[in-house]
Parts: structure tokens; C-alpha cells; sequence
């Protein structure tokens, strides 16, 4: 029976997070004030019903020939990424950004969605084509490569947030493609050398405690070498990068460090998602019936900040049960990806998870001032086309993947 | 690929689920912090996000006259308000506003002036709209985002002019008041008493205002009016009883003869005040809600000064009615008897040194004893009594009577006489040896010269005479505690002060104010002093202070009218209050009542028509002074 080979649990938790999403996604649109966001639930079916079918056309592509079509469909993503920073245009809070590609005045989606999955498509043929998992950073050139081609380029358009999921789904596919942990460490140790070097104290600690971790370590010469002048080259471009950075993007991180730095622009944002949430309490103000959702003071409450909305009308409680629904969601994924029939395939599926879980700790991250804002939805509850449809295209191949392996368990070779 | 055996994957998929639980729980511990260990924090934050407090008004306490009626009461009015995000869009809508209620640009400048001082009040467009304007601006609130309207209390004075200077008036607090901190705990937009009772008594009228919160989004516009949240209702202010008489205020004021500035005071022995008046008058109503900037105008610009309280703010010379004050001091230093007489008799006028002083009357008074003096108001008695007393005296026991003092009224901006301290002054005014001590001793001694009296001043003093011998402070709600001075005098010297004026009125320069009535007309038997305080600026003023009935005393009227020439004037409306307050309003209609009142140069007929029980007409005072336009 083909039925009974259908993940049950994955298509339950799947089907209500959409439905969560919905539910929420309608409240969101219900102001005093009027708004853009008033009748997006009902496009938003319309978005679930294409979702349904890239789900099942994904469900009913072999993955033979999905590892086949890798690189084409990885060299077509970044062909559009090329294209949306030439002609592309933006949309709403991002109105001056590159990231939308229209046709003929409509706006048809954002490359960078599609990006995500091709990437991980690309890095997951890449890495399961070798025979040993990269040991030493010359290994990781190619990988590297891979990511960082789509990862520059949405950094362009800018798209910080998307930028940061291409970073999560490298650090987590080469996690399950048996990267040693001391590797990864040694790759994110710039990266932490550029956090801290905002401090000069932090730093040299850092440094230190780097230099330290090297000798218990002892990685090999070239290794080690190239990680601490990166992590010295870092520290040292902290400031002219900084000053780089547009002004909107400096607001976002100091208002970050503290909101009422700028409680009327920068930290507006933190500030009134802050306040929607912790008014909410643990059973919330009710559904639809959120104070500062309803009279405008919550910006973005069907995109971005939709989770603000969860934690002002349905507490605590609302907050937990979503919360979850996504690390149930997260659990069935690695199940799968355990499970799967190849290292193509389970690979695949761990790109999914790193991809998924990007999004939900940034996004839900922000929303109470954990993280940083960027403009990063949230899979299943923010309105948006291209996102949704990704999504569901990613739930798709996870039930392939789920129904290859349970197939293969029968045969056992 | 080697490295997905099943061993190796499944301590991978453990160690992934180990990290993403942990990420998990950090976003539910920010949650569960944020939530419900600083949900209350939050809750505040989001409610003063969305909720503005808009003052309620208090309704200001009741004044009531001795007998319960109303002076100043409240009555249901309107308020209209206008919540805006920003001044361009306030304007926006005050414009369409305009289309209902016309308000002028200087209004509308106004208002946006104030709504930028405090951005997140509701800003104040009529203070008192009637009720056909509020049904128009309802029906058009759709197009008029913002709108707010209240029903708040508006005070009402139903006599209007007639008690314009004894309540004063109310308005809005200024911003210059409340950085002096003249009203406790009025905020931007409270309504404060700013004259009369209304501000001497604003602690226990105004009462405390409540608050009611409104709902407005994140652009500031107003979503619902009635917020769940519970409003605080107003403290109504205290109401206060006075001592006045509402319908002898009415009266003094129907009786005044138009056109004429001056004031009327009438109070008991006992220092109760029962009739405040000062003319011209304003309408306090005018203010409620907003006087318009053209009438305020008007009311400082106007020559007549209406604003100004004349029975407590203005000076003028005693005159003759301080001639009782130099005969108690003469009375009380044993200096002379009621049946003493001037080595000089008069013949209309007295030499000194080389020059000459006369008497008001030309052809003399002949020789007369003090209370024939006091009867005739004889110059010449006077000057004489005035030298055998000496400036210095005069002077010290003037001081101890309380012409130097403030009568201490229970009203606000009472001025201060004006009356030497000592000769002292007259050195410091003038330079020693450039002024004559004994031409100074005869001004003072009839009332003029360096002496400016208000006239509750006088008031206190009459009061008095009629009374005790000791000076009580006039009071309208509460009397002060300090202790009035003592005239020092014996029963029988005040007993025979009060026969002298009597003979004043009966024989004297206020002959006739006895009235000779035909038919029902009771007899009421008035003392009095008739004065003629000479006005360097124009026609001489005219005093008249008297009391009834003069055997025993219940009320004091004093009243005094610009450019009247002569106090003779001014009697028959003094008299016609005190026949008002004692014998009540006539029972006969339309009794015609001759009155005789003499000059003080040459007496004349007066006719006087009282129609008292057809209500309070005024009544047209044959022979009015030609002095009642402003000159």
C-alpha cells in the first residue's frame, strides 16, 4: 500500500504549522487601522494550494535524478541572482534593495528562496561525492566555493538575513557530512574574532584563548596558520567593515545592543514586537484581539514580525505550542535524514533542517530582541509566495526521502 | 561515502537534536522572560502606547448667597477636542471644522500653538459649544478624525452682570500661572477662578479633575472613545455660602444709573458684606468657554475700565465722610465735646496766615456745635477742629483706625489706601520746608489732601460708627481673624456721632433722604454722610455712606460715583438699597416718593420714582449727571 508508507508524523506536523500559520496570518490582517495585510490570508490559500503541488512534483522526483539536475538547476539559481542584482527591485520595508525579480511589473519572487534549496541541492552532491568527509580547511575549498558564490551575492542585493541562512545550512551540512567539530570550530573562529573585536579587551582574550585551543588541538600547520592571520585580518578590518555597513544596517545591530537607543526609528521595530509579546502574557489577549497588532504600533505583523502576533494574542501558551510544532517538525526531519537510503538524500534533508532552522531562530529570535532584526520570514506563518512554496518543495522531497528509506527498510541492502 | 555509517549518523542526529534543543530552549526561556516574568512591565507599555488620559472637568462648587440662592451654578455644556498625530493634520481638520463653526485664523493659530506644547492632550477647540453645534459636528465625525466631544460642566451666573465683580470670572489656566504654581494642582487646560470669589475661593470650588482614556493607534488617531479601562471620575469642587444678598445685588445694580462708573457696598455692623457692586460691569458668562479675543479687547481698551473692581480697587479722597473720622479722633482725645464750638464762626470761609480757606457753602454755617458741624459738613468747624488736633495726630490716629491698611476684604487685588505714616512723609514728598504744615492739617482735616481711600476702606470704618466703636473686617465667605482696631470711643460719643447723622440726613446736606411718602410708605429713619471728593481730572466725585435705621443699625451702604459733583447724588440709590434690605420690596406699586436732596452747595428737588415691587426696573434718576460719558 502506498499510503501506509507516507510519513504520518511529518505530514501531521507540516499540516499544522500551515495551518497555524493560517490561522495567525488571518488575525494578522484583522486591524482598526486599515492595512495591506487585511485580505493576505486569503491570497496566502492560494499560495498553500501551489505549495501542494511543488510538494507532490517534488515527492514524485526520483532522487537519481535530482543529483543529476544539481548542478543545473545551482548554475540557473545563480544566474537569477546575477540577473535580480541587475534588475531586480524591492519591496516592501526593503524598497531600495535588489532582491525581487519582476516580470512585466509584477513581482514573481525572490531568486534568493530558490537559491536556498539549490545550494543545498549543489552541497549535498558535492560532499556525498567524495569518499572521505573534509578533514582540513583545503578540503572545504570546494564546499566553501559553493556557498559562497549565493552567499555574496544576496549580500549584495543586501539581504543580510538570507546571507546569514546560506551560512547556517554550510555549517549544518558539513556538521552531518562528518566534519569534525574542531574543523568547524576553526572556520567560525573569524567570524567570532570579527563579533568581539568591537571590543578590544574581548578580543585579545579571544586571541589568546584561540591560540590556546590551537595548541591542545594541533591541527595541521596550514590550517591553524591561515585561521589565526584570518582571525587577526578580522579583528582589524571590525571597524572600516562597520563602516561600510549602510546606516540602516549599523541602526539595526546598535539598536540591537539596546533599543532605546533609537525608540522612535531604529528600535522602534525591537521595541513594539517586545512590548506586543510580553503584554501577552501567558494566555495572550485573545485571538484578533491584540492591542498593539490592532492599532498599527506592531510594524510588519504579517511578514517579519507575524510571530509578535502568536505571542501578544496566545501567550506564553500560543508561543510554546508553535515553538514545538517546530522542533517536532526539526526531529522528524533528522529521523529522515538518519533514516535516508543515501548520503545524497540524507544530506539533502539536513540542508533542509539547517535551512528551516536558520529561519525559525532568527526570525522568532528577533521578535524578542535575541537576535539582530533582518528581514527573514518565518517558514509557514509569514505571508510571501516564493518562501511558502520553497517550503513546501522542501517538505516534499523530506517525504520522498522518508518514503525511499522505508521502501529500501523492506529490502534491507 | 564512508562517513554515513548507521552508527555514526545516529550519534550525529543525537547530537543535532541535542543542539537544537537547546537553541529551543533559549528562544522559549526569552519568551518565558519577556512573557510572564516581565509581562507586567510590558502591559504598561503597551496600554500607554494606546491609551491617552483626557482630563474630565471637575464642576466647580456652587456660590450661594446668604439665604441659599444661586449666584453661580453649573449647567450642562460641551466641550470639542480634537486628537491629531501631527499640527498639519490638526489643521486639516480644523479647517473642515471651520465649515460647521466658523473659527478665525487667530483661533486656529492658537490652537496649533497649543497642541504643539503638549502633543499628546487632546487640543481644545471650543470650550462651549452648543448643543445644535455638537449635533452638526456628530454628524459629520466621519470626515473629522479625531473629534472628541465632552460633555463637561459650564458654569453659569443667572444674574450676570449684576454680580460681575464679586464672583469674577473663570478661564483657562496659563501656562504663566501654572509656572508660578498660583493654582495647586490645576494642569494645562484646567478652568481657574481668575477674579472675585471665583479665585479668592479656587482651593475649595475647583475640585479635582478626573481622567477618562481614549485609544488611539500608532499615528495617534483616535480608535475608540471609550476605553476598557476604568476612568476616574471628578471631585466636584465644594460649594460656598456667602454672606451676600442676592436680591439686594440685583437690586443695587437695576437701581444704578447707567452710564455712571462708581460702586456700591452695603454690609452689617457685623462686618457680613451683602452687596458688592462695581459699575460698569461685565458678564462673567462671557468668559465661560473662552472669552474671544475681540470682547477681551475690548474690555481693557474700553476708557470706563469694567474689569476694574471700583468698591476695592480704586482711591479716591475721602472727602467729607472723613470728617466723622477727624471728629472720633477729637472725641476720643477728649479734645472737644458733641456740643463744643469753634472760637471762629463760620461765614463761609477762614483766614490763615495769608491765605484764605473757604467753606463749601458761600453764606456760612453761622456758629455750630460738632454735630451741627458734622449736620452741615462745616469746612470752617473742621479746619479748626483739624488745628487743635495737629497733623501729627491725625496722622497717628488715622494710622491706628486703619486708614493705612487694606480693609482685608476676602477678595483678591484689594488696593491699598494711600495715607501718610508719619510727617515724615510729607519731607520725603516735598522736601522739608516745602510745605506748609497747618494748609496740609486743614486738607486733611475736611478729607482731601495726601489721603486716598477705598471705598470698602471707608466702609469698615461707617461700619464701625453704626456699630460698636470696633472696626471688623468686612468678610464675604470667611472673615480673617485678625481683630479690627477700636475707634475708642464711649457708647454715648458713638451715640452721638449717630445723632449727627442723623441730623445729616434730616437737616443737612442729605435733607430730604428721609423720606417723604405718601399713603402705606413705612418710615425708616437713615443716618448718613454725604461727601464731594475733589477730582483734579474732571468733575468731582460723589460720596454717600449711610446706615439704617439709624437707632440701631442693620445695614451700612456706601456708595461712590465718578464725576456725580456731589454726593447728594448719589443718595437716593443708597437709600433706596437700604429701604430694599430692611423694609423689603414695596407692597404698594409704583408709590411716588419725592425726595429732597440738597447739594452740598444748593439743594434741589429730586424726583424718585420707585416701582420696587414691579421688580427691579431701573429707575431714570431725574437731574443724572452730565459727567456719565467718559470724557
Amino acid at each position: 500500500m502506498r499510503a501506509a508508507r507516507i510519513d504520518g508524523q511529518l505530514i501531521g506536523v507540516s499540516a499544522l504549522l500551515v495551518a497555524y500559520g493560517l490561522i495567525i496570518l488571518y488575525s494578522a490582517g484583522q486591524t482598526d487601522v486599515p492595512t495591506r495585510a487585511a485580505g493576505v490570508w486569503w491570497h496566502q490559500f492560494i499560495w498553500v494550494g501551489v505549495g501542494l503541488v511543488a510538494a507532490t512534483v517534488a515527492f514524485n522526483v526520483s532522487f537519481r535524478l535530482l543529483e543529476w539536475l544539481s548542478p543545473i538547476v545551482y548554475g540557473f539559481s545563480i544566474l537569477l541572482l546575477v540577473i535580480v542584482l541587475v534588475v531586480g527591485t524591492g519591496a516592501g520595508t526593503a524598497e531600495s534593495s535588489h532582491s525581487w525579480l519582476s516580470i512585466g511589473g509584477h513581482q514573481i519572487g525572490q531568486p534568493s528562496e530558490l537559491a536556498k534549496v539549490a545550494t543545498v541541492l549543489m552541497l549535498a552532491r558535492f560532499l556525498s561525492s567524495r569518499k572521505e568527509p573534509p578533514r582540513a580547511l583545503h578540503d572545504l575549498i570546494g564546499p566553501g566555493l559553493i556557498i559562497g558564490a549565493p552567499f555574496l551575492l544576496v549580500l549584495k542585493q543586501p539581504d543580510l538575513g538570507s546571507a546569514i541562512v546560506f551560512v547556517g545550512i554550510f555549517f549544518a551540512m558539513l556538521f552531518w557530512a562528518g566534519v569534525r567539530p574542531r574543523l568547524l570550530f576553526l572556520l567560525a573562529s573569524p567570524g567570532i574574532s570579527l563579533l568581539l573585536a568591537f571590543s578590544t579587551v574581548a578580543w585579545i582574550v579571544w586571541i589568546l584563548a584561540f591560540v590556546l585551543i590551537i595548541w591542545a588541538w594541533r591541527p595541521y600547520l596550514w590550517d591553524w596558520a591561515l585561521c589565526l592571520i584570518a582571525n587577526v585580518v578580522m579583528g582589524t578590518l571590525a571597524m572600516p567593515l562597520w563602516k561600510h555597513l549602510a546606516p540602516y544596517q549599523q541602526n539595526r545591530l546598535l539598536t540591537f545592543l539596546n533599543p532605546e537607543v533609537d525608540p522612535r526609528a531604529a528600535g522602534y521595530h525591537a521595541i513594539q514586537s517586545r512590548v506586543a509579546i510580553g503584554s501577552g502574557g501567558w494566555f495572550g489577549t485573545g485571538y484578533t484581539q491584540g492591542p498593539q497588532k490592532r492599532l498599527a504600533f506592531l510594524p510588519e505583523q504579517h511578514t517579519d514580525f507575524v510571530f509578535s502576533v502568536v505571542g501578544e494574542e496566545l501567550g506564553f501558551l500560543g508561543v510554546f505550542v508553535a515553538l514545538a510544532l517546530f522542533l517536532t517538525l526539526f526531529f522528524v526531519l533528522i529521523r529522515i535524514a538518519r533514516r535516508a537510503p543515501d548520503a545524497f538524500s540524507s544530506l539533502v534533508i539536513f540542508g533542509i533542517v539547517g535551512l528551516f532552522f536558520t529561519h525559525v531562530f532568527e526570525n522568532v529570535g528577533m521578535t524578542v530582541n535575541l537576535m539582530p532584526i533582518t528581514g527573514i520570514p518565518l517558514p509557514f506563518f509569514s505571508y510571501g509566495g516564493s518562501f511558502f512554496v520553497i517550503c513546501s518543495l522542501c517538505l516534499g522531497l523530506a517525504m520522498r526521502v522518508a518514503w525511499d528509506s522505508r521502501l529500501s527498510g523492506y529490502h534491507d541492502f | 561515502m564512508n562517513g554515513f555509517d548507521s552508527y555514526k549518523v545516529r550519534e550525529r542526529a543525537d547530537v543535532a537534536r541535542w543542539v537544537l534543543g537547546v537553541a529551543f530552549l533559549v528562544l522559549g526561556g526569552a519568551f518565558f522572560r519577556t512573557q510572564v516574568m516581565q509581562h507586567e512591565k510590558f502591559q504598561l507599555r503597551a496600554e500607554t502606547n494606546r491609551l491617552r488620559p483626557i482630563p474630565l472637568a471637575a464642576p466647580r462648587g456652587q456660590i450661594l448667597d446668604r439665604s441659599g440662592r444661586i449666584i453661580a451654578e453649573n449647567v450642562p455644556g460641551y466641550s470639542v477636542k480634537l486628537i491629531a498625530p501631527s499640527a498639519d493634520s490638526l489643521r486639516a481638520v480644523l479647517a473642515r471644522v471651520g465649515q460647521v463653526v466658523p473659527i478665525d485664523s487667530g483661533a486656529v493659530t492658537e490652537i496649533v500653538r497649543r497642541f504643539r506644547a503638549a502633543r499628546y492632550q487632546p487640543a481644545l477647540v471650543l470650550g462651549d459649544a452648543d448643543f445644535t453645534t455638537v449635533a452638526r459636528l456628530e454628524e459629520r465625525r466621519s470626515s473629522l478624525p479625531g473629534l472628541v466631544i465632552q460633555a463637561e460642566p459650564k458654569r453659569l451666573y443667572p444674574s450676570g452682570r449684576a454680580v460681575a465683580h464679586l464672583v469674577g470670572y473663570v478661564s483657562e489656566v496659563t501656562e504663566g500661572d501654572l509656572a508660578a504654581q498660583r493654582f495647586p494642582g490645576a494642569q494645562l487646560g484646567s478652568i481657574v477662578g481668575k477674579a472675585g470669589l471665583e479665585k479668592q475661593y479656587d482651593d475649595s470650588l475647583r475640585g479635582d479633575e478626573g481622567v477618562r482614556y481614549i485609544e488611539v493607534n500608532a499615528r495617534g488617531r483616535l480608535v475608540r472613545e471609550e476605553a476598557s479601562t476604568a476612568t476616574l471620575p471628578p471631585t466636584p469642587g465644594r460649594p460656598i455660602r456667602t454672606t451676600i444678598d442676592l436680591d439686594l445685588q440685583r437690586f443695587i445694580d437695576s437701581i444704578w444709573p447707567a452710564g455712571i462708573r462708581g460702586a456700591m457696598i452695603a454690609m452689617t455692623p457685623a462686618g457680613e458684606v451683602r452687596a458688592l457692586y462695581s459699575a460698569p460691569a461685565y458678564d462673567p458668562n462671557d468668559f465661560v468657554g473662552g472669552i474671544s479675543s475681540r470682547l477681551w479687547r475690548q474690555l481693557n481698551t474700553d476708557d470706563a475700565k469694567p474689569l476694574l473692581n471700583r468698591a476695592i480697587q480704586t482711591r479716591y479722597p475721602p472727602a467729607s465722610p472723613f470728617k466723622l473720622a477727624i471728629s472720633a479722633m477729637a472725641l476720643k482725645r477728649g479734645l472737644v465735646s458733641l456740643d463744643t464750638r469753634m472760637p471762629v464762626p463760620c461765614r463761609g470761609g477762614m483766614q490763615l496766615g495769608n491765605r484764605y480757606f473757604r467753606c463749601w457753602k458761600k453764606e456760612g454755617h453761622g456758629a455750630v456745635d460738632l454735630i451741627g458741624a458734622v449736620a452741615g459738613s462745616c469746612d470752617v468747624y473742621f479746619y479748626q477742629l483739624g488745628l487743635r488736633l495737629g497733623l501729627d495726630a491725625i496722622i497717628k490716629d488715622g494710622v491706628l483706625m486703619g486708614f493705612r491698611d487694606r480693609s482685608g476684604i476676602d477678595l483678591e487685588n484689594e488696593s491699598r489706601p494711600i495715607y501718610p505714616s508719619s510727617l515724615a512723609y510729607f519731607d520725603r514728598l516735598y522736601g522739608p520746608r516745602n510745605w506748609s504744615p497747618p494748609a496740609t492739617t486743614l486738607n486733611f482735616s475736611i478729607g482731601q489732601g495726601e489721603n486716598t481711600q477705598t471705598l470698602i476702606n471707608m466702609m469698615r470704618f461707617y461700619q464701625a460708627l453704626s456699630g460698636t466703636g470696633i472696626e471688623s473686617t468686612p468678610y464675604i465667605v470667611r472673615q480673617s481673624s485678625t481683630r479690627g482696631a477700636s475707634l475708642g470711643l464711649t457708647a454715648s460719643q458713638l451715640d452721638g456721632l449717630r445723632h449727627a447723622l442723623i441730623a445729616v440726613v434730616e437737616r443737612g446736606t442729605a435733607a430730604g433722604s428721609a423720606i417723604r411718602a405718601g399713603g402705606k410708605q413705612k418710615e425708616l429713619s437713615i443716618a448718613g454722610k454725604t461727601g464731594t471728593a475733589q477730582n483734579p481730572h474732571g468733575k468731582d466725585h460723589g460720596w454717600f455712606i449711610g446706615f439704617a435705621p439709624a437707632e440701631k443699625p442693620v445695614l451700612v451702604v456706601g456708595g461712590i460715583m465718578e464725576f456725580a459733583e456731589h454726593g447728594t447724588n448719589v443718595v437716593p440709590t443708597v437709600v433706596r438699597a437700604l429701604r430694599r434690605y430692611i423694609l423689603g420690596p414695596d407692597t404698594t406699586t409704583a408709590v411716588k416718593v419725592e425726595l429732597i436732596v440738597p447739594q452740598d452747595s444748593a439743594p434741589r428737588t429730586l424726583d424718585l420714582e420707585t416701582t420696587d415691587s414691579a421688580g427691579i426696573a431701573p429707575v431714570p434718576l431725574d437731574g443724572r449727571p452730565t459727567a456719565k460719558e467718559p470724557r
